[in-house]
Order: structure tokens, then C-alpha cells, then sequence
């Protein structure tokens, strides 16, 4: 009887794991990804695996060059470099989403420790680096199609930067999906087949992506072109990476708080840099910007809502 | 529904034993009955090696006021007072007897009348049962009892959830021994000079919540809660806040808000040693798990040694490769099958080798599921990581002492990673300190 094994309870574990989680996030990506093809054509898919192959591929090679256990199985590289993919337009020449996989992997998670312990999210903190480097080729809108035809995003027609205002697709469009602005942003339906997942799954929870959505849709028609309570909130919504960086990106674990409160607080701050870039800013799109910046306060928010614990008062009171 | 904040939904598990009526053990030839079996001092043996004793013969005195007297609970001869495996404190003084299968009822067990007793005789006479939490903590229930002259107490609360899976024992004691459970409860609240009590039980025993409110509705003042099912209901200070909606403050008692919690076992076996005048010698333990041939709910005398209980269920199917004593969210894993059924052993559970596996540890993604399920709305990741790095202040900074040690956290980890087991640790260290500061 020497056999048995002696620990600490519980002594019963949840079906839960970390390599679930991550596969959960990749087939709520799927259909986005589908619709990316059907929208954007062949060429869409070659995107996603190359980046694919090459988050996968840096993340073992980091390990294994500093003699850490290889954890590729765990899907979060995946999840990775389909997020990247997801965030680059459809024209981009194939080297730029290795770089950017690289970037993401080796730069922003492995050199800070891993899974669990990157500040920023990786795929978005690699987009902005790729943005920075390459701002023509990672800007290349082209209308799918025989003609091809370089096209404005429906956020930059808004604006009044470039096109104007008759080019600008219906909200139904750009709600089923339309050839417009990044990769993973074609569809909203889709994303939100996928966002319904996660949530019913519990991999995210409603708060980040709610206030996130919540507070642009808001701000954006109370700031409003013609004065106050003159914007169209609603096509905000579905308007550029909202819904694809409210749900798969601002939900990143490690990068946003943990606290229910603080949780709250990441998606109203998303929100409000995203409207402000939206309605102030010299550039069109504001999500990725903005969770970056709420990446960064994620340790303060964190400190600063610890939750009011059971019994918290002071005894005798 | 009745429930709070937080909380995993763990498997049950209950359905091996929930329909099986209690079953009497056999007594075994030889019981080991510890000294210590409750929170607070060891007792001071009264018999000697060669000794003959009695059925419900005093054999260990209560030293000082947290303590409770332990009892022969088989008549034969005392064979040695020696250091036995304990199934909560590693190893302990125990008092061996070697039994004579005649049951001979010690002298001083003489039948009583509930009626007719005060609050003061009742309270000696549960003192001198020794009687303690038959929940697992066993806090010797005299002391429970005696709440400090300031504290006004308005609401007794039994404590009939059972949340912990596998376990039934509660279950079965309340569909079968209902007026045990409730004359039990009238000595409590007689004893306190409360007027108001519940009887709190998981909806996922719609017969047991049943049969109690039955057994209560001539009963003034009592009330059955059923409360929603979901682990850890039946921890103290959710319950409490569950039935009351009060919240017992930070390093505060149940006392301090007015209630005082017993188990349906505790209330239950408070009843019968007032009727019989038999002390407590004698517990009803689920015996389960898939490593248990036949798993059963026991009647067992209290020394029974877990093999032998496990041998009247069948034995082991396989080779068992975890045995729990209590349930698998709070219960304690044995390192040997000779640890006695003592007071507070609600169920023996055995796992087999692919169950008992513990996962490995991964490194934490800060998922926040253990934010969620934390029902003490602790933040279990930061804790432990500050108990990881043995940066104890920071631990207790963040609540570490307010852990209820549930597991919850643990439970729900993706990362499998030991949350509430380095918590424990932290607390452990934070107390030692505590206590090297008061000298």
C-alpha cells in the first residue's frame, strides 16, 4: 500500500486547459477566416498559414534556444498568427506576416517570459511595429476583384480622409461581410458566430467586450459629425477591428486585467481612445492603438480594483 | 434560488450511494480510537494498557475548555496507548482495544429525557457525549454552544448542503433520522435561547428537503432552506450569507453576526446521546469512490480502522491509488489504510490511478477564472504568486487569511496550477508568524 499518492486537496480537477482554451479561440476564429476567403479570394488563406507556420514555428525555435520546454501544442502560437494574419490587408507580399510572426513570438511573448506573461498582445503590438516599418504596404487596400481597384476603407470615407461618402457600403454590407480594410475584419456575422462561442464556451467573459463596444457606440453618435447626438454609433460598430479587437484581442488574458472590475474599466478606456482616435485622430481606425495603451495600464487597473473581498469590515462594526 | 457569489459546478458524483439506505458495520476486533479528534487539545487517557472497558466507558478526558471526552466505542480489553496514523493530523496518540463482541454497556449510560432537562444540563450532558462538528472540522459543539456573554445569538442554522461530491452521509441521515435531526435542533436553540433556525439543504436533494419540512412544520420558529446547488454552499460563511444575508466580517466568527451553524450530523447525534445516554461512539461515513467494490453508506464505530470499513464495502476494485478521507474539494489523502474513522470522517472516497493523477502545473495565463470562482472574492492568482516567491507580506496583503482553503480556485485552474495548496502554505507561515509576534 505504498502506492498511494498523498496531496493537498482538492483532489478532483476541472476538465479545463490551457491548450482547450487556446483551441476554443482558433475555432471561434474559423469562421471569420472562411469568410475572409470567400470575400478576399485564395490568396487570404496562403496569408493565414504562412503567419500561422511562422508564429508555430519562432515560438519553437525560441524555446528551444533557450533550453525551455517547447509548449507549441498549447495552440496559443496559433491563435497568434491568426490574429496577425487577421489584422494585415489582403495585399500584403508574404514575407511581412513572418516578420510580424516573428516580431510577435519572439519579441513581445517569448522574451518576456512566455504564455502568461506578455504586457501587450502580440499580434497587435507586432501590427504596430509592421505599421510603423512598412506604413504602405500594411495601408494597401485593394478591392477584390478582376480590377482590383485601390479602395478607401468605409472608416477613412467617414472621416472624409479619402473617398467619399456615396462609396460608403451599407451597414448590411459591412455587417455580412464586405472586401473592405483588414483580413480578419470582413465579416462582423461571422465574428460574432465566433464571439458567441467564447462566451458560451466561458473562454471571455461580457465585460471587456461590452464596455469596449458599448462606449464607442455611444461616444461616436454623442460626438457626432453635425454636433451632438448627430453620430451614427451603430455603423461605428461594425465599422473597421471593433468587433474583431473587442471580442479576440482586448480579451487577451495576459494583457488585460483580472479583476471584474478592472475588466470593466480595460473596455470603457478601449472605448474611449478608440472614439477619440476615431473622431480626433489623424488616422482612421483606433482599436488596435487603443488596446495597446489599455495593455499598458493593465498592472495599475489591476491594483487598483482589487475586489471588495466577503467580509470586508472591520469586525465589531 | 438561494446562492452566492462564485463557486464551480463540480461533478456530484453522489449517485453510487444516495439511494442506499445506512447500513450498520459490523464492529471490527480491534478499534484505535485518537486522543485528539477535534480542534483544540488532546485528551488525557483515562485507561491503561490491560484495561477492561465498556461500551461508551470514558477512556480520554477533555484537558481544558476546547476540548471533548472520547469513549470506548466497543466493550474489551485495552490493549496499548500508542502513536497510530491519523487521518488529520499525520499520526496521534491513540487508545487500542481489542473488542469482545459483547457490546457490554457501560454503567453510567443511563436514557434521558430531552423535555425535561435546562439549558445548562443539556449543555454538560453534550460535553460529557463528546460531541463535536460531525462536518469535518469537529469543533467540540459544547464550546459552540457557549457563546461569549456579548455576543447576542438570534439564528441557529444546520448545515445539511453537502455540497462536497461523493458525499451522501448527510443525505441518507436526513431522510432516515429526521426527528433525530430535529429534536437535535430543538437542544441547540434551548441551549442558546435562539427562537429562530434553519435547516439548509442543496436542491439536488428534493426528498431530503422534503422529508425535513415534514419533520419541522409543527415546529415553531424552524424553517427549511433549500439553496441552489453548487459547491461550496455549505461552507460557513456562504451559508451564512446565503440564509441570513449576513456577511461574517474578516477574521470574525459566525458568533459575531448572531448565528451559530451545526451540522444535520452534529444536531442529529446531540439527540441521540441525550435519549440513549450512549456518547458519541459511532458515525455514518460514505464509503465510494470507483476504487470501492460496493460503495455503501456505514454505520461505523468511531476507531474503525479504513480498510476495515473499506472491507465491508467489498474491498477495492483494482489497485487504489488515492484514499480520501472526507470529500475530494476538502478532504485530506491518506498515506495508510490503518487511519481510524475518527469524529469527523463524513466519507472515505477511493480514487483509481487515472482519477488520483495530479495534473502538472503550467504557467499561469491569467485567465481569471479563479477571480470568478473565488467565493470569498479573493484574487487566488496574486496570492499564490506572491506565496510562490515566499513573500508572505504580500500574501496576507492580499487576503491570504480570509482563504476558506474551498479549493475552488484550484478546481477551475486550466493552468493546473496549485492555487489554494500554496495559499494554505501562506497562511500557514503567516499564522506562525502571528503567533512568534504575540511572545
Amino acid at each position: 500500500m505504498n502506492s498511494l499518492i498523498v496531496s493537498s486537496s482538492p483532489h478532483i480537477y476541472s476538465k479545463e486547459s490551457i491548450s482547450r482554451i487556446m483551441l476554443d479561440v482558433v475555432l471561434a476564429l474559423i469562421p471569420a477566416a472562411v469568410a475572409a476567403v470567400y470575400f478576399f479570394g485564395g490568396r487570404v488563406a496562403i496569408i493565414i498559414a504562412v503567419s500561422v507556420l511562422a508564429a508555430v514555428g519562432t515560438e519553437a525555435v525560441v524555446q528551444k534556444l533557450m533550453k525551455k520546454p517547447v509548449t507549441i501544442r498549447d495552440w496559443s502560437a496559433v491563435v497568434t498568427g491568426i490574429l496577425l494574419a487577421f489584422n494585415l490587408p489582403q495585399a500584403v507580399p508574404l514575407w511581412l506576416p513572418i516578420v510580424g510572426s516573428v516580431i510577435a513570438i519572439a519579441l513581445v511573448k517569448q522574451a518576456f517570459g512566455g504564455l502568461g506573461h506578455n504586457f501587450m498582445n502580440p499580434a497587435l503590438a507586432a501590427r504596430a511595429i509592421l505599421l510603423a516599418a512598412w506604413p504602405v504596404h500594411m495601408t494597401a487596400w485593394f478591392k477584390a476583384g478582376a480590377d482590383a481597384v485601390s479602395t478607401a476603407t468605409p472608416l477613412a470615407i467617414l472621416k472624409g480622409i479619402e473617398g467619399s461618402l456615396d462609396q460608403l457600403p451599407s451597414l448590411w454590407e459591412i455587417f455580412i461581410g464586405s472586401p473592405w480594410g483588414c483580413i480578419g475584419e470582413t465579416s462582423n456575422l461571422a465574428l460574432l458566430v465566433g464571439a458567441v462561442y467564447l462566451l458560451y464556451r466561458r473562454v471571455i467573459n461580457w465585460r471587456i467586450p461590452f464596455a469596449f463596444i458599448g462606449t464607442v457606440a455611444f461616444l461616436t453618435w454623442l460626438i457626432g459629425p453635425q454636433g451632438l447626438f448627430t453620430g451614427n454609433g451603430i455603423y461605428h460598430i461594425f465599422s473597421g477591428g471593433l468587433i474583431l479587437g473587442a471580442f479576440f484581442m482586448a480579451t487577451d488574458y495576459s494583457s488585460s486585467p483580472v479583476t471584474p472590475i478592472g475588466q470593466i474599466i480595460m473596455g470603457i478606456g478601449c472605448g474611449i481612445l478608440t472614439s477619440i482616435i476615431r473622431i480626433y485622430g489623424g488616422y482612421p481606425e483606433g482599436v488596435s492603438y487603443s488596446i495597446l495603451l489599455m495593455n499598458i495600464a493593465t498592472p495599475l487597473i489591476d491594483r487598483y480594483t482589487m475586489p471588495r473581498i466577503y467580509g470586508e469590515v472591520k469586525p465589531g462594526v | 434560488m438561494l446562492t452566492f457569489k462564485g463557486g464551480v459546478h463540480a461533478p456530484h458524483r453522489k449517485q453510487d450511494t444516495r439511494n442506499k439506505a445506512v447500513e450498520y458495520m459490523q464492529a471490527p476486533k480491534m478499534v484505535s480510537i485518537p486522543l485528539q479528534q477535534h480542534i483544540g487539545v488532546a485528551c488525557q487517557p483515562l485507561v491503561k494498557a490491560g484495561d477492561a472497558v465498556k461500551l461508551g466507558q470514558k477512556i480520554g478526558e477533555a484537558r481544558g475548555f476546547v476540548g471533548a471526552p472520547v469513549h470506548a466505542s466497543v466493550s474489551g480489553v485495552v490493549k496499548a496507548i500508542k502513536q497510530v496514523p491519523h487521518p488529520s493530523m499525520g499520526s496521534g496518540l491513540a487508545v487500542i482495544i481489542e473488542n469482545d463482541g459483547k457490546d457490554e454497556f457501560d454503567d453510567s449510560i443511563k436514557p434521558g429525557d430531552i423535555g425535561s432537562m435546562d439549558a445548562e444540563q443539556l449543555k454538560e450532558l453534550i460535553l460529557e457525549a463528546g460531541i463535536v462538528g460531525m462536518g469535518g472540522a469537529a469543533f467540540p459543539t459544547h464550546v459552540k454552544l457557549s457563546p461569549p456573554k456579548d455576543k447576542s445569538i438570534d439564528t441557529v442554522i444546520l448545515n445539511g448542503a453537502e455540497c462536497e461530491p461523493y458525499l451522501t452521509a448527510d443525505h441518507r441521515l436526513m431522510l432516515e433520522a429526521s426527528h433525530d435531526v430535529v429534536d437535535g435542533l430543538k437542544v441547540i436553540m434551548k441551549v442558546l435561547g435562539v427562537e429562530r433556525a434553519y435547516i439548509a439543504i442543496e436542491d439536488n436533494k428534493p426528498d431530503a428537503v422534503q422529508v425535513m419540512a415534514d419533520a419541522v412544520k409543527s415546529v415553531q420558529g424552524v424553517e427549511v432552506k433549500r439553496l441552489k446547488t453548487k459547491y461550496p454552499q455549505g461552507a460557513e460563511k456562504q451559508l451564512i450569507y446565503v440564509v441570513t444575508g449576513r456577511q461574517v466580517p474578516s477574521g470574525g466568527l459566525p458568533m459575531d453576526v448572531g448565528v451559530i451553524v451545526c451540522n444535520v450530523g452534529t444536531s442529529a447525534a446531540i439527540a441521540r446521546a441525550i435519549k440513549t445516554g450512549m456518547p458519541l461512539i459511532e458515525r455514518i461515513v460514505t464509503v465510494t469512490g470507483s476504487g470501492v467494490a460496493e460503495p455503501k453508506n456505514l454505520m461505523v464505530r468511531i476507531g474503525t480502522s479504513f480498510m476495515d470499513a473499506i472491507q465491508a464495502c467489498g474491498g477495492f476494485v483494482g489497485q487504489p491509488a488515492k484514499v480520501i478521507s472526507g470529500g475530494p474539494m476538502m478532504g485530506i489523502g491518506q498515506y495508510s489504510l490503518d487511519v481510524p474513522v475518527i469524529k469527523g470522517t463524513s466519507g472515505i472516497v477511493v480514487l483509481t490511478r487515472e482519477e488520483a493523477e495530479v495534473p502538472e502545473a503550467e504557467p499561469c495565463i491569467r485567465c481569471a477564472k479563479c477571480v470568478e470562482a473565488c467565493p470569498m472574492r479573493l484574487v487566488p492568482l496574486l496570492i499564490s504568486a506572491y506565496a510562490l516567491k515566499e513573500d508572505y507580506d504580500n500574501s496576507e496583503k492580499f487576503h491570504a487569511m480570509d482563504c476558506i482553503e474551498c479549493g475552488c480556485c484550484s478546481y477551475t485552474c486550466p493552468a493546473k496550477r496549485p492555487l489554494v495548496q500554496s495559499i494554505r502554505v501562506a497562511k500557514r507561515m503567516i499564522t506562525a508568524r502571528r503567533r512568534r509576534a504575540a511572545r
